[in-house]
């Protein structure tokens, strides 16, 4: 087996660089929000707390931030609710039309951000909507409704339709099976198409360029700052977010992994 | 927790469907009118746009609704070469995308089966980058490719640059950024579709005398084709629609500009609304094309 080490080191090895890559660009968003710049962050100055201390010393990037917020949980709300019923129905009923909806909900997906925000800004213009919040909140939950609809049908697929039956079988009404079985079964799904949609609608640019009018959204701050030089505090809210977003997952898969091993101890 | 909404569905159990289709368009009706409001009138007020005429002595972004078909001819005449950047720049950033993200999706997927920890770990690894800025991250790459950093001074005292040249706003950049962007688009697909892969038949291939190679051309790239048909789409859609990499405060500079470039330009600056709306419908026309084409020949039409 000698004559294949080197393949056997191969592989991981650019597996590792492969990471590696991906990540270079994190590292260096994560250094420069302890850089002790004046303005523009761009040279590396020194090494400083001030900017992770005062996040809100610039309070526009602050504002940004909750603006962000604001439109990720709202057009979540919306997309998940939507996008959960439009799953729901899509995998639990036989009905006309079927591949057509499926057709519509995937079109979003296969569509280039860009049509979409100047397809919507083009309608918003012609219906005389004034853009702002709203006309975000609305692109925004447009575009995670598809993201969610798959995500939610691919939990469902994946329930045993078992323990419904055995609902069926002890005497529970329609209403009780659902409540009581489909839905909590059906929750991690739903958790994660509205954990998605909102990492989706956070971190969009694109359509928002668009769509957004005088409201700033963090990504739409970047942008504008990026000529002149982005200062520390957005790396600083931009590593907080990823460091608060890792050990999410990190929780999530611990939590779900422990849970595995306790159901393979009963079994 | 997203892989999901990646690669194509899990094992399905066959469930029986009820008959009472009229629960079914109650469920639906709310989100179909959401789609009818924000995706399809969209999509004719872009059509109508893109036919407008100025109006006559009218101010700068006035317009009126016309049937002007030669919008389409006069924006092709004067941004074909935009075009054929952004499906250029967009096609070597997939093939790059896909070199890279392959055998990380092998490794994770495949090896690294054994170390159910490892694999998680590096899964994370892999969609890190989501929950960070990808306008930062992109200016990241601006700055640790600019002209006074060690990299580019170390490429030319080995003259692979010269003393003059830079790395951003050319169109390597560019290339360079759309395909980092959209590496874990890749790598999760593929990912997916190699995690199922039964390691039998790889033994079986071995057993029947197949080298590595054969067995990996044979066996393993035709099983994970879903998985990269779907990388592949994730990739190049995006990446062909993008004006942020090409954007001159960014990667590129006034010689990289995309399609996307173009269309931003002139709707929200020079408010030339029907250019920019003829450019968008003449993009997602292509994007249709090459798609269905694509996945047709490709023979993996379950996407959704």
């Amino acid at each position: 087996m000698s004559r294949f080490s080197l393949g056997k080191w191969l592989l991981p090895v650019y597996a590792v660089l492969a990471l590696v890559f991906l990540l270079i660009p994190i590292a260096y968003t994560f250094v420069f929000s302890f850089n002790a710049s004046v303005k523009s962050n761009i040279v590396w100055v020194g090494f400083t707390l001030d900017n992770w201390l005062n996040i809100c010393a610039d309070p526009t990037v602050c504002n940004a931030f909750g603006t962000s917020i604001l439109v990720g949980v709202v057009a979540t709300i919306i997309a998940t609710a939507l996008g959960t019923l439009m799953a729901l129905a899509l995998s639990r009923y036989r009905f006309r039309a079927r591949s057509a909806v499926s057709l519509l909900l995937f079109l979003p997906m296969a569509t280039p951000e860009i049509v979409l925000g100047a397809g919507l800004a083009a309608q918003f213009l012609s219906a005389g909507v004034p853009k702002g919040l709203g006309t975000i909140i609305a692109a925004h939950a447009l575009f995670c409704l598809s993201f969610v609809v798959v995500t939610v049908k691919a939990r469902i697929s994946s329930l045993d339709p078992a323990l419904e039956e055995a609902g069926r079988d002890l005497y529970g009404s329609a209403a009780q099976v659902f409540w009581r079985i489909t839905f909590p079964l059906l929750l991690p799904g739903i958790t994660a198409a509205a954990l998605l949609s909102f990492a989706l609608s956070f971190d969009d640019f694109i359509i928002t360029r668009f769509n957004n009018g005088a409201v700033t959204t963090f990504p739409i701050y970047i942008y504008t700052a990026a000529a002149r030089g982005v200062p520390a505090e957005a790396n600083v809210i931009a590593s907080a977010v990823f460091l608060f977003a890792i050990i999410l997952v990190v929780v999530a898969q611990v939590t779900s992994s422990a849970r595995r091993k306790r159901l393979a101890k009963l079994g | 927790m997203a892989f999901a909404a990646f690669g194509s569905q899990g094992p399905a159990v066959e469930q029986a469907p009820r008959k009472r289709s009229w629960i079914a368009w109650v469920l639906l009706a709310p989100g179909l009118a959401y789609l009818a409001l924000f995706f399809l009138t969209p999509f004719i007020s872009l059509i109508l746009t893109s036919l407008q005429a100025p109006v006559d002595f009218g101010d700068v972004g006035q317009f009126q609704p016309a049937f002007k078909i030669e919008n389409y001819a006069t924006v092709v005449s004067q941004y074909w070469p935009h075009f054929l950047r952004a499906f250029g720049y967009a096609i070597a950033a997939t093939f790059f995308a896909l070199i890279i993200s392959y055998p990380l999706a092998y490794f994770i997927g495949v090896t690294a089966r054994k170390w159910p920890l490892l694999q998680a770990l590096m899964l994370t690894l892999v969609i890190a980058p989501f929950f960070i800025s990808f306008l930062l991250r992109t200016l990241a790459w601006k700055q640790l490719m600019s002209d006074d950093t060690p990299l580019v001074q170390a490429l030319k005292a080995l003259t692979i640059l010269p003393q003059d040249g830079h790395l951003t706003g050319t169109a390597f950049s560019v290339i360079f950024g759309l395909t980092y962007n959209f590496i874990p688009f890749m790598t999760l697909p593929i990912y997916t579709t190699l995690e199922r892969l039964d390691t039998r038949y790889l033994e079986a291939g071995s057993d029947l005398y197949a080298t590595p190679a054969t067995t990996f051309w044979k066996i393993t790239l035709p099983l994970s084709l879903p998985g990269i048909v779907s990388g592949t789409l994730l990739t190049f859609i995006p990446a062909s629609g993008d004006f942020i990499n090409a954007s001159s405060s960014f990667l590129g500079s006034a010689s990289t500009q995309m399609v996307g470039n173009v269309i931003e330009t002139s709707f929200l600056e020079l408010l030339n609304y029907p250019a920019a709306a003829a450019l968008s419908v003449i993009l997602m026309a292509i994007i249709l094309v090459i798609v269905g084409v694509y996945v047709k020949r490709a023979g993996t039409e379950e996407l959704l």
